[in-house]
């Protein structure tokens, strides 16, 4: 087994642990890489078949390439596709300008909080990985939330030797992160050596292109010229740039992404 | 740094030692010394440290959370990395709190070699010794001991051999053998990357060539085979063990026994999506597989070869570390997990019981329970038996966690030692007397014995709609599983008991009463009895089930379309019916009734006979048969 192998293979057995012992097990499908790449191995841990419902945040500033996708891979792949949308926030006019983090407290924390509630998911399986901050790198494969969805960092159950904690009190829910141990080379490694479908815009295109996808006013572009995967690969070793410095919402305040990962965002 | 080739192996290693030895700082200093740190970090750390009015802290880098920048202290585990000429390394920086020492745990339990650091001015403290026991409990044996901030004792060679002399001689009796010590000054970055100039009596590697020289742990597939199943899938046509091959290899054609349950079938196919076909699995690989006989298997089991099993039994010894807020007292009940197995025990007794920082044992005499950080050696006993290793010949199958309440609150590994093979005994014939009770031997001392419920599981459809073939291979799974279970149809019941009636409805109706009265004698006796009759009306139905009580009566439907059923006409009886050669056939000239509630439906046009047979037994599970799960 190879090193992409290695990560493939836990990750499987992360996913079956999470179908096995959770129900109403569901996972927020972004269409963006990383959630690309769960997908890709929902399909291979459940030969072909992907068991659980995919819930996609919609803000309404959504990347319209990730909704084209969206629909396509939902047809094809047989999904079963649920969106959510706060649009009683999107009524009251919720934007970026009303100040980057309100709006995406108010567009995905909340949102995603109304959408738990209302199917009771039991588990969500959430695509964050360790290298991308370091308030992701302290989480567990399994990650208890309470009642309001918050993180209580300071005090994680022990997880060792695969042993998951996977019993929840009545009300909580659990976050599932089976892409924990990969980085971000390794999303890229393995696209190229699975076809893993993604959207174009990772790949430059008029000396342009995107790292991370988030809304469109809140993510921005970098300049690259990598326009295939062994481009893109040679990009990031050479890069000194992190993966989320392109994400708005993070620069407001020294801890404002911690912020909003302890009141129950992704 | 900027190579062109990623080397693609990784290392994972553990940053451990007592608090404030320099662990966040040493791993900032890898970074900036490898080239390793993103744009901008560097500045980021700067205006922390100055908002904070302190001089500059590497820590900042991994400590990620608000809270710990605050307090300047790691609190729970942090993983990042960072690559060397030779490979790459994930760094898992591990907190130095003793309150923290779960997350020290989850740290180092997954690393492959540790880095442990001891402060050259404090020298050896609490958790340096404690976290120096664990990792050899967790099985980390890979160690480089870093004797930190030596410019505090002026680059003194006597501190640091002292230091080396004190903590060599604290790991000796645990079997641990520290591959190197390296004295290091971490926040100048000496003996880090770069030698350094103000201890020229050292002559051994730096920290990084240190890392290079650990070795890739790579699972063992020349073990004996150890499958653990996870789950059982039925996605499409084909029943599907998942798992995860733990050690050993296993192929196409291999006799898999399947412990504790003890059944054996034979690896049909091996199971992946979009990969190259291989008619093989070793150690680390999450496959599925198929078998050739349908036995029942569920999660919890674990595949091996016959002439390898695992060990089974109830008790055994092992050593423990408890990192519970609550006691763990001897005779309370815990869950215990191992690979997918997960069973209830108790502590039977505490056999020694250490204090992981001085290595002091206390008398489990006058303290019955182990407490919070605590290590000890102790006997377990499980509810029912299950199948492991001893951790030295297998790693994965040889450690177990307790969880407590809702928490994973300790973890043990399976002490060497033989334990007595309980397979005998198992196999239910030579059944102890625990289960015998004075007096009239009732139901529910039958039901004791048998370690299952009786019940009625009562069949009904049209003909044709596969009745009988599911009654067939139901039974014939259930007495796989060791269950007493029993088919009354047709063949049995009409050609004998019931041989003087005919298809009228007052007929059907006697012979429904019948089948009900026989089949609750029988249940009495402890059988799963299964009923396979057309059963058409309703009221008939209903009859038959207030023989029993509620619960005793599980009503299956065995659904599948008249049009389907007459298609099939697997004896010919619908071509006679349409031809007016049979009167009262029902579905032509009589009427069916389907169930209003039943428990169970089947949908014989849509899911194969094995479909539907497990669907039944899911059911069952669920419900009904297996005492051991129902108290």
């Amino acid at each position: 087994m190879d090193h992409l192998d290695k990560l493939e293979q836990q990750s499987i057995y992360i996913l079956r642990e999470a179908f096995n012992k959770i129900e109403r097990l569901a996972m927020l499908w972004s269409v963006g890489k990383d959630s690309q790449t769960i997908l890709w191995l929902a399909r291979k841990a459940f030969f072909g078949h992907v068991p659980f419902p995919c819930v996609f945040m919609e803000t309404s500033y959504d990347m319209p390439e990730l909704i084209v996708l969206r629909d396509q891979l939902a047809k094809e792949w047989n999904l079963n596709l649920i969106v959510a949308r706060n649009d009683e926030a999107l009524a009251q006019g919720m934007n970026h300008k009303l100040g980057r983090v309100t709006c995406c407290s108010a567009l995905l924390k909340e949102n995603l909080k109304k959408i738990v509630d209302k199917h009771n998911f039991g588990g969500l399986i959430v695509g964050v990985r360790r290298d991308e901050d370091p308030t992701r790198a302290k989480e567990r494969y399994f990650s208890p939330r309470d009642k309001n969805m918050e993180w209580n960092v300071e005090d994680q159950p022990p997880e060792l030797w695969d042993q998951f904690n996977t019993d929840m009190a009545g009300g909580t829910h659990l976050r599932v992160h089976p892409l924990l141990h990969w980085t971000e080379m390794n999303i890229w490694e393995y696209a190229e050596r699975e076809k893993v479908p993604n959207v174009h815009l990772y790949f430059a295109k008029n000396g342009i292109r995107f790292r991370s996808l988030g809304c469109v006013p809140c993510t921005f572009s970098i300049e690259s010229q990598a326009d295939n995967y062994e481009k893109i690969k040679e990009e990031l070793r050479n890069t000194k740039k992190s993966e989320r410095s392109v994400r708005a919402q993070d620069q407001e305040s020294e801890d404002a992404f911690e912020k909003l990962r302890r009141d129950g965002y992704m | 740094m900027s190579t062109t080739t990623l080397p693609p192996e990784q290392l994972k290693i553990v940053i451990v030692g007592h608090v404030d030895h320099g662990k966040s700082t040493l791993v900032g200093r890898l970074f900036y010394d490898t080239g390793s740190l993103p744009d901008g970090k560097l500045e980021k750390i700067k205006a922390s440290c100055e908002k904070r009015g302190m001089p500059f802290e590497w820590a900042f880098m991994m400590d990620g959370l608000q809270s710990e920048r605050d307090q300047n202290i790691t609190i729970d585990t942090a993983q990042i990395w960072f690559h060397t000429k030779k490979r790459q390394y994930c760094i898992i920086d591990a907190p130095g709190h003793k309150e923290f020492l779960k997350n020290m745990v989850t740290g180092a339990a997954n690393a492959q070699a540790a880095l442990l650091l001891i402060d050259a001015h404090e020298g050896v403290q609490e958790q340096s010794r404690r976290h120096g026991f664990l990792l050899s409990l967790l099985g980390v044996r890979q160690v480089a001991v870093l004797v930190n901030k030596m410019d505090l004792v002026k680059y003194s060679d006597k501190t640091f051999k002292s230091i080396e002399d004190e903590y060599r001689a604290f790991l000796a009796p645990l079997g641990i053998t520290p591959r190197l010590f390296i004295p290091i000054a971490a926040r100048e970055g000496e003996n880090v990357a770069n030698r350094s100039k103000n201890m020229p009596w050292y002559n051994g590697p730096t920290v990084l060539e240190a890392l290079d020289q650990f070795e890739v742990a790579k699972p063992d597939a020349n073990l004996p085979l150890r499958f653990g199943v996870q789950d059982v899938y039925r996605f499409d046509h084909r029943r599907i063990l998942g798992g995860r091959v733990e050690a050993g290899t296993i192929k196409v054609g291999d006799k898999i026994l399947f412990s504790p349950r003890n059944k054996i079938s034979t690896v049909k196919s091996i199971e992946r999506w979009n990969a190259p076909q291989h008619d093989s699995a070793s150690a680390g690989e999450s496959i599925g597989i198929t078998l050739t006989e349908q036995i029942y298997v569920e999660r919890g089991q674990l595949g091996s070869h016959e002439h390898e099993p695992p060990i089974e039994t109830d008790v055994f010894s092992a050593k423990l570390f408890w990192l519970g807020r609550q006691n763990l007292e001897v005779g309370r009940k815990v869950k215990l997990k191992l690979t997918s197995e997960e069973v209830e025990c108790h502590i039977q007794s505490i056999d020694k019981l250490i204090d992981s920082s001085t290595l002091a044992e206390i008398d489990p005499k006058t303290r019955p329970h182990i407490a919070r950080n605590e290590v000890a050696e102790i006997t377990v006993r499980t509810k029912s038996p299950i199948a492991f290793d001893n951790y030295d010949r297998i790693v994965p199958t040889g450690r177990f966690v307790l969880v407590d309440g809702r928490q994973v609150c300790g973890g043990g590994v399976i002490s060497k030692g033989e334990y007595p093979d309980r397979r005998d005994v198992l196999s239910g014939v030579k059944s102890q007397n625990i289960f015998w009770s004075e007096g009239k031997v009732t139901r529910n001392s039958r039901e004791r014995r048998n370690r299952h419920k009786g019940a009625i599981v009562w069949l009904t459809g049209l003909s044709g709609a596969g009745k009988s073939t599911i009654a067939t291979d139901l039974e014939r799974e259930l007495f796989a599983m060791g269950l007493h279970t029993y088919i009354l149809d047709g063949d049995n019941i009409r050609h004998g008991l019931s041989a003087n009636l005919g298809f009228a409805p007052e007929d059907r109706q006697e012979n429904i009463r019948r089948v009900g009265e026989v089949a609750k004698l029988m249940m009495d006796a402890g059988v799963l009895v299964v009923t396979a009759f057309i059963s058409p009306y309703r009221d008939d139905r209903r009859l038959a089930r207030s023989l029993v009580n509620e619960n005793d009566f599980i009503e299956v439907y065995v659904n599948a379309p008249l049009e389907v059923c007459e298609q099939r006409d697997t004896k010919g009886l619908y071509k006679k019916a349409r031809a007016g050669e049979i009167k009262n056939f029902t579905g032509v000239n009589a009427p069916y009734e389907p169930p209003e509630k039943p428990d169970v439906v089947v949908h014989t046009d849509k899911q194969s006979i094995a479909e539907s047979v497990a669907h039944i037994i899911d059911f069952l599970k669920i419900e009904h048969i297996d005492l051991d799960a129902a108290h």
